[in-house]
């Protein structure tokens, strides 16, 4: 019987055909969601109304990824979040099958494939390359080496605008108090490498604008991480009479999306030199206000763009005075949710709700500009819906994306690779030769001493 | 090209309070390769990752060649990290696929070409240059990513532990190919295997940790017949050696009724030490007749062609003893193998009974 290692087993997932290899699980419990290649078998199967990502893996790989990634939930990280492992899975006829990590499917998110495949503008690439440094130096806080970093293992969601970026594949990954400055540089070393070539690969595809140059786009990742990470850890020392640079750095931080928990603060003896640097930083400085005010759990730019709606409706119904918690509950019932809850049904899956509501005080804009004056927001909504949301598709889980490269050879397993119609297999000596003299280890675990010495002579 | 030297090479992680690598003195010689084995914990992997550039240096130095990289960033030490990356891009070529990080380095594309070609010729991979990555095996896709490691002709090769992620069969395959590939290119290589019998069929030499600190380094053949303490004689060989402590006599070491012998030489080395423990390899037991050899309750039996593994306890453990007492494995060649249940004699061949001071650990010359 199957076992399963999970903090609160979702009972629909116990009846899954554990005892079947997953390559050959029935299709009709698959869903074939675009993603990034993958050396393991993956699948994503539908259960109920809810969509899991299950990968067959070894078991200690199996392990250890569940375990980093409910660390990373812990922490606060953006990344996908661990359901089970599925281990002792058995064929009828006694075969062993590798061990299962369940994660569940982030809804509303977009593989960086499909983002590319409708051709893509250089400020999304530029939204895009920005939301995976900010997941790095994220990471990188809190003590996470990634070890395989790639827009493969990220996924993407929208942001007011821009993207925030999740971790998918924590298998290479380590949790450490504190990483060296050697590990970062690795970690950057790899990510250069990787973002490089899957350029290179969209490139190769005909999907990649002309106008982007996959080397500047690396170099960017690299010098954006270098002035992100600068702003958050690095020391800053002036003169005594610049106090006031304290409270800035603060709100740099601030406009970054990042808390300050700790500043280190030291002065000479006579006080004459003061030395800064942030010691703790933590992300989601607007996203946790706009919880805390309003229950709402969003990105950290959606946050952002809903807290200036908030000051805005503020200030319009003139209650600067009033408590900012009591303000933030009739925005909530009086702007917010009419928006949101006016969204039929049938068009509730294409975008979030804050994302949502941040697209209509966009669109409203765009109408107060052309009428010269201020749109009401539930007319900009009605507006918004009619032109512009029933003509986007869907994206609470998205389908689309993997048909620009051509027909799959399996539509549930991109690695697979793509319909081949090269028939004939080149010539491999290696692979050729060793079909001949298969015995080259025996079943035991034991050192064949004898061997060794007839080998090593 | 390149010799490794770690020099008193230690690493302390902050608030720890044992050095995780502590004085690691090791020299790995130009186009050897070097495995660092040990069970988790042990500091290889960090001793690895001290010379890679990730795990800084608390006290001592690394060199590379000539070069101190002690302080340099990883990406200035020219080493590269082989099976980093798996991923196959799907619009690339296989040659593309393998030489797509010179073109990132600035490599001219004539020099790129000619060192892919060269890594393909190598790696068997010639006529998939051309292909698009689409149906490659598993084992192909190893392959590419070596490729991907050789194109850059680094100084040094690190592996960390690269077989962790393969299925049973492709660990195998796998372990063959590095080890032709590593003599045919003849690039210093550094392995770490929690694995004992990869580090012994892979490596020139083999270095054994424990707790941060060397045990030994020698030929996998040195280790095996001439360990140089306890640790390395239990770590080393599978099954593993007996580790039997005995009493000190005259002429020998005597186990229950029976005096092993061994040389007075041997036992002078011994100091003031009652006890010391006598270490002997399977297969250097044989079946003894009458009263030689030392008593054996056997256990299980099992065979193994021409040979036969005897599991058993030293002869006269009380049964309820039987299942925390000590084990010991002997591997018999006979064609008519005791049963379970028996009670039989082991000879030891005396030319490899090894001695170790219980006090210390250590082999008694």
């Amino acid at each position: 019987m199957p076992r399963f290692l999970s903090a609160k087993t979702d009972t629909r997932l116990i009846t899954l055909p554990w005892e079947t290899p997953l390559a050959e699980w029935p299709e009709e419990m698959l869903v074939a969601l675009p993603r990034g290649i993958s050396r393991h078998v993956v699948r994503f199967v539908r259960v109920g109304k809810e969509v899991f990502a299950v990968k067959e893996v070894l078991e200690h790989l199996a392990r250890h990824e569940y375990r980093l990634l409910r660390d990373l939930t812990r922490l606060d990280t953006p990344s996908v979040e661990a359901v089970g492992v599925v281990t002792d899975r058995f064929t009828p006829d006694g075969t062993v099958l590798d061990p299962i990590l369940i994660t569940r499917h982030l809804q509303f998110s977009l593989p960086y494939r499909s983002l590319f495949s409708r051709g893509v503008r250089q400020d999304t690439v530029n939204r895009l390359v920005d939301a995976m440094v900010v997941l790095l130096a994220r990471l990188h806080l809190i003590g996470f080496l990634w070890g395989d970093v790639s827009l493969s293992n990220t996924l993407f969601r929208r942001d007011a605008g821009a993207f925030a970026a999740y971790l998918v594949d924590a298998e290479t990954g380590e949790l450490h108090d504190q990483l060296t400055n050697g590990q970062r540089e690795h970690d950057l070393t790899i990510a250069r490498t990787n973002l490089f070539g899957e350029f290179c690969d969209l490139e190769a595809g005909g999907l990649l604008d002309e106008a982007l140059d996959p080397l500047v786009l690396v170099e960017t990742i690299e010098s954006r991480y270098r002035e992100l990470w600068g702003e958050l850890t690095g020391v800053e020392e002036f003169d005594g009479s610049e106090m006031h640079r304290i409270e800035s750095r603060v709100r740099r931080l601030n406009a970054l999306g990042f808390d300050v928990a700790e500043l280190d603060i030291t002065t000479d003896f006579a006080g004459s030199t003061i030395r800064i640097q942030p010691k703790v930083v933590d992300a989601g400085h607007h996203s946790r206000r706009l919880i805390r005010l309003t229950g709402l759990d969003t990105e950290e730019n959606q946050a952002r763009r809903l807290l200036n709606d908030l000051d805005y409706y503020r200030a319009r119904t003139d209650q600067q005075n009033a408590d900012e918690s009591i303000v933030a509950h009739q925005w909530l019932t009086n702007r917010f949710e009419p928006v949101v809850n006016s969204v039929p049904a049938e068009m509730r899956a294409k975008l979030e709700p804050a994302e949502l509501y941040h697209e209509v005080l966009e669109h409203r804009w765009f109408l107060s500009e052309r009428a010269g004056n201020e749109v009401p927001v539930d007319q900009a909504a009605r507006s918004y819906m009619d032109t512009v949301l029933s003509q986007l598709p869907d994206e609470k889980l998205n389908l689309s994306g993997m048909e620009a490269m051509g027909p799959l050879a399996n539509p549930f397993d991109p690695s697979q690779g793509f319909v081949d119609d090269e028939v004939d297999k080149p010539y491999d000596p290696w692979e050729t030769e060793s079909d001949d003299d298969t015995p080259e280890e025996p079943a035991t675990p034991y050192l064949d001493i004898a061997a060794l010495r007839r080998a090593k002579g | 090209m390149a010799t490794v030297q770690f020099t008193d090479a230690t690493r302390v992680y902050p608030g720890a309070d044992h050095p995780s690598v502590d004085k690691l003195n090791l020299d790995i010689g130009d186009g050897e390769f070097m495995v660092l084995v040990g069970p988790s914990g042990c500091g290889k992997s960090t001793s690895l990752r001290m010379l890679a550039g990730l795990e800084e240096v608390n006290a001592g130095s690394i060199h590379i060649g000539d070069r101190d990289v002690t302080d340099l960033p990883p990406k200035d030490r020219d080493i590269a990290m082989v099976f980093q990356n798996y991923a196959l891009y799907p619009h690339m070529t296989v040659g593309d696929n393998m030489g797509f990080a010179l073109k990132m380095a600035g490599v001219s594309k004539a020099e790129r070409q000619q060192r892919v070609e060269e890594a393909a010729k190598l790696l068997g991979l010639d006529d998939f240059l051309n292909r698009k990555p689409k149906a490659l095996s598993g084992g192909q896709r190893q392959r590419v990513a070596m490729g991907r490691a050789i194109v850059r002709s680094p100084q040094v090769f690190l592996m960390d532990e690269p077989l962790s992620n393969l299925d049973a069969k492709l660990r195998v395959s796998t372990r063959t190919q590095i080890a032709a590939l590593q003599t045919r290119l003849g690039v210093t290589t550094v392995y770490v295997t929690h694995d004992q019998v990869e580090a012994m069929t892979m490596g020139d030499r083999v270095a054994v940790m424990k707790d941060g600190v060397l045990m030994q380094v020698d030929s996998p053949l040195a280790l095996y017949d001439n360990p140089k303490n306890l640790f390395v004689a239990g770590f080393i060989g599978s099954p593993a050696m007996n580790l039997i402590e005995g009493v000190v006599s005259a002429d020998g070491i005597s186990v229950g009724d029976y005096v092993v012998p061994v040389p007075r030489e041997t036992l002078a080395h011994a100091a003031n030490e009652k006890n010391l423990v006598l270490g002997i390899r399977p297969e250097n037991f044989d079946l003894g007749s009458g009263n030689e050899g030392i008593g054996i309750d056997v256990d299980v039996v099992e065979e193994l062609g021409a040979d036969a593994f005897i599991y058993g306890t030293l002869a006269g453990t009380p049964d309820i003893d039987k299942l925390t007492a000590q084990q010991i494995v002997g591997r018999i060649s006979s064609r008519t193998p005791p049963h379970r249940g028996t009670t039989v004699r082991l000879n030891i061949d005396p030319e490899h009974v090894h001695v170790f001071s219980k006090a210390t650990g250590n082999r008694l010359a």
